[in-house]
């Protein structure tokens, strides 16, 4: 028993990371859109349009890094110190996209506002790019502490993850539109999705040509047999889905581009679970070199056990209350 | 200068949770309030507590937002900047905050939604509850991080196996011994707050002679609730230091200023107290006050400083001057509270202006308390970061000094700015009061749409 469980708490924290993706993703996206919207009126209401949830949203980063504290807290103790400037300037920008849901409706000018939303939400998600890159390159470790520079992070690579994070949820965020609103605001944002989607496809293939190239262990994890025989579809699953994404998005349907694009993500997080699994902290520390004592596991995982089907029951819930499309001059009246 | 990065990551993280702390203090009270608004306003069907609660719900909103995206850096600064203490003590203080965010954080943000934007879209049964369950979120949050805090200043229910906490009996832990004490005290510093919020914003009213209804509701309530909380504050602040004397004597003395146990405590109201001598300079004291009150007995004894070498003691300065401010607040608040109950009951409290001006002064006050008693409970409890286990220079990240330095004025500026305008947009909301257009609709210019959508933002 023992054994499994640092595999479940993985799998509970990789759940987490996977829906603070899709939904703070598409909240970000929505400030990533906002230079490209043609007036403030527009950008009020493709902000209604999230304001409801993005607190929820944003709690699933937070437990996230709770999470990891618990169930891998050296993990934690490694990562947060290796990608101190990067999580530093994510959390600030985040204050700022934050307080903007707030205070710009409460300012002489909503546009003042609008500014630090957009650009924390860019600088949010080109962070956590930066994060996701800097750790699937490696992490210098010594005596199981981080032992690299301030700057160990930033490479190429993680730039070029910074870029598609920041592409990503722009897609998450117009696919969102499509769903929420009508009228010039959801034809702009079918325009913008496009385009949105091929700059993403480019970004996934250069990432997945790179990785293998570059790191061997990621080589061999996918082009040995037998991991080839069970890993193939992976890709082969992404290129259908980017094709369904594109039909749905020319046909004019609503709710299933958005679908299309969570698709496509989780099909990417898990590519790179298959490249990294059972490496928490790569290339040195796996999930049982980093795991909490067992009592401590078992305490949280019980806890998780029957809380989270309450907190998705009680998400749903909201997300429903507040379905429908934000059209024009109705809002939440 | 050599730049010290455990004293850089101790200022920043004393700074961050400072800064953190006001908004919780006010959103735990605030969201009570609202909620106690709502069911008066379904209990009697009055408008004027529907405009109310709409009206705080606004301030809510805003205050809301600060709390939450300050608590997000905090709650990952414990990675970046304080890793050594996550290895030592993460089996037992991890859950803890798991927890927090499994039962109380996911809880307040999903339905802040609900309360903010939904005045209009559920029935107003509905909207009582999600006011109800946002206030319980708070207060789940507040016993779940007090619990954490309070067994970093009392551990037990575990074991050191290599240098490592590891956990044995859940119940100790959560219920560890200064547990029940701090959490009474700060949820009691967090309503007493916000009661004075709403009293300086109700005398505000009356003396500007506008919103004259809505300033005698809240005038009434504040009155009524702080005359009682005020008094049982104090009892149970004392409580709470008897307790601290039982587990963390030089705490005590540190707040007392009492180097030498060998002698019974004198109470000192003031003084400088210096390290270096290691005595008390201009002090006034009552003599054997302290331990009177400490003790119970007029010759008692409780331990002194030098009763530990100077490396084991904490600082004296601050705990000892924040604490004679939070006690002079608290001594303050009966007296405010009380003073309007005698103008109550001769039926002058809504035009005596001697006392309405000082109260409307009086807002900052309560988170002036807390801010002191976190000092005082915190810099009380150095040099340990988890108290007997992990020293705090023992406890920082392998993170260069420039990093934690920069990271810091960062964070300085940032806040800064955050801060300032929200204080200047609450202000506004204020000043405009619950009968504003603004306010009742949030729409500015009625024809933009969403602006008037942004009318159900509570
Ligand atoms: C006595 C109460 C109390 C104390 C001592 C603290 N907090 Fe706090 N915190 C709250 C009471 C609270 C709250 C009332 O639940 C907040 C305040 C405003 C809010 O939005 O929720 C909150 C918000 C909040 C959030 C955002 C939650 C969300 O996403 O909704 C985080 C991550 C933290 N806190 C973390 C911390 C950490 C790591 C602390 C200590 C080091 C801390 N808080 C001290
Ligand atoms: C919210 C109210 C709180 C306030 C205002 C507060 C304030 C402070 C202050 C001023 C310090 C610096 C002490 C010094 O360095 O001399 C400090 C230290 C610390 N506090 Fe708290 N604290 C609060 C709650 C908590 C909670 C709930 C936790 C943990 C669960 C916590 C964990 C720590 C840690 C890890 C330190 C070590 C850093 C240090 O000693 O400087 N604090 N706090
Ligand atoms: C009226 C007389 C009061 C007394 C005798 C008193 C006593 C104390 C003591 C002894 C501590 C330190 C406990 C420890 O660390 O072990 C403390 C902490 C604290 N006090 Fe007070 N207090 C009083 C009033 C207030 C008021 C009016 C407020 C706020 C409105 C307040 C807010 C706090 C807070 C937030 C803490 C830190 C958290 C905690 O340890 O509970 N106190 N108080």
């Amino acid at each position: 028993m023992e054994a499994y469980l640092p595999i479940i708490w993985a799998g509970i924290i990789g759940f987490a990371v996977a829906m603070y993706v899709i939904l703070d993703g598409f909240d970000l996206g929505i400030g990533i859109l906002f230079p490209f919207a043609a007036t403030e009126q527009e950008r009020d209401l493709m902000m209604n349009s999230v304001a409801p949830f993005w607190d929820g949203n944003e709690t699933w980063l937070v437990f996230g890094g709770a999470g990891m504290l618990v169930a891998f807290p050296r993990a934690y103790s490694i990562i947060l110190p290796a990608m101190y400037l990067p999580v530093i300037i994510m959390l600030l920008s985040l204050v700022f996209r934050g307080v903007a849901f707030e205070f710009r409706w409460l300012g002489v000018t909503a546009k003042r506002w609008s500014v630090p939303f957009a650009a924390g939400s860019i600088l949010a998600a080109f962070c956590q790019g930066l994060i996701l890159g800097g750790l699937i390159q490696g992490v210098k470790v010594e005596n199981g502490a981080f032992a690299g520079g301030t700057f160990d992070w930033l490479t190429p690579f993680s730039l070029l993850c910074g870029c598609s994070l920041v592409c990503g949820y722009a897609l998450l965020g117009a696919t969102w539109l499509i769903m929420k609103t009508d009228g010039a605001i959801e034809d702009r944002a079918r325009d913008h999705a496009k385009t949105l989607l091929a700059v993403m496809l480019i970004f996934m293939a250069i990432v997945s040509v790179w990785t293998p190239l570059a790191i061997d262990r990621i080589a061999e994890r996918w082009f040995t047999l037998p991991n080839f025989l069970f890993v193939w579809w992976i890709p082969a699953a992404t290129a259908l889905v980017a094709f369904a994404t594109w039909r749905w998005l020319e046909t004019g349907r609503e709710a299933l581009p958005f679908i299309g694009t969570i698709m496509l993500f989780l099909l990417g997080f898990l590519g790179l679970v298959v490249s990294s699994f059972p490496y928490l902290v790569p290339p040195s520390l796996t999930i049982w070199d980093t795991a909490a004592a067992p009592a401590t596991q078992i305490f949280m995982l019980m806890g998780a056990l029957i809380m989270f089907p309450i907190i998705i029951g009680y998400t749903i819930f909201v997300y429903w209350t507040f379905g429908g499309k934000v059209g024009e001059g109705e809002g939440y009246h | 200068m050599e730049l010290d990065p455990v004293m850089l990551a101790r200022i920043q993280f004393a700074f961050t949770i400072i800064f953190h702390i006001i908004f919780p203090t006010f959103t735990i009270g605030l969201s009570a309030y609202i909620a106690t608004l709502c069911v008066m306003w379904m209990r009697t069907g009055l408008e004027r507590y529907r405009s109310l609660a709409r009206f705080w719900t606004k301030i809510f909103a805003v205050s809301f937002a600060m709390g939450v995206v300050s608590g997000i850096v905090l709650s990952y600064q414990f990675g970046t900047n304080w890793s050594r203490f996550s290895v030592v003590t993460g089996n037992v203080i991890g859950p803890m905050i798991g927890y927090e965010v499994m039962v109380a954080f996911f809880l307040e943000a999903t339905f802040l939604g609900v309360l903010l934007f939904g005045w209009d879209r559920v029935p107003p049964w509905l909207h009582t509850m999600a006011a109800i369950i946002v206030a319980t979120g708070t207060l789940l949050s507040s016993f779940t991080i007090l619990s954490a805090n309070s067994w970093m200043q009392t551990p037990a229910g575990f074991e050191m196996r290599d240098g490592i906490a590891f956990p044995v009996d859940w119940l100790a832990i959560i219920f560890n011994p200064s547990f029940p004490y701090r959490l009474a005290h700060m949820v009691t510093a967090a309503y007493l707050t916000t009661s004075f919020v709403v009293l300086a914003v109700g005398a505000r009213y009356l003396l500007s002679g506008q919103q004259l209804d809505h300033g005698r509701t809240m005038l009434r309530m504040g009155v009524g609730f702080a005359a009682i909380v005020a008094p049982l504050q104090l009892f149970i602040g004392d409580q709470h230091g008897l307790n601290t004397l039982k587990h963390q004597p030089l705490k005590i003395a540190a707040i007392e200023a009492h180097w030498d146990g060998s002698k019974p405590g004198d109470l000192v109201l003031f003084a400088w107290p210096d390290e270096k001598t290691e005595s008390n300079r201009f002090a006034i004291t009552i003599p054997n006050g302290a331990a009177l009150l400490l003790t119970h007995s007029w010759d008692g004894l409780f331990p002194g400083l030098k009763s530990v070498p100077p490396e084991d003691r904490p600082p004296v300065l601050p705990p000892f001057f924040a604490f004679r401010i939070m006690v002079g607040i608290g001594l303050l608040m009966i007296a405010a509270a009380w003073c309007g109950l005698i103008l109550w009951r001769r039926g002058d409290l809504f035009n005596t202006r001697w006392y309405l001006w000082p109260l409307k002064h009086a807002w900052w006050t309560g988170f002036v308390a807390v801010i002191c008693g976190w000092v005082v409970t915190e810099t009380g409890r150095q040099p340990w970061v988890a108290y007997g286990i992990l020293r705090t220079g023992d406890a920082a990240s392998p993170v260069a000094v420039n990093a934690v330095a920069t990271s810091l004025v960062l964070f300085v500026i940032v806040y800064s700015i955050v801060f300032a305008m929200g204080i200047y947009y609450i202000n506004r909301l204020i000043t405009r009061g619950p009968d504003d257009p603004l306010v009742e609709q949030a729409g500015r210019a009625a024809p933009v749409p969403s602006m008037s959508a942004r009318g159900g933002a509570g």
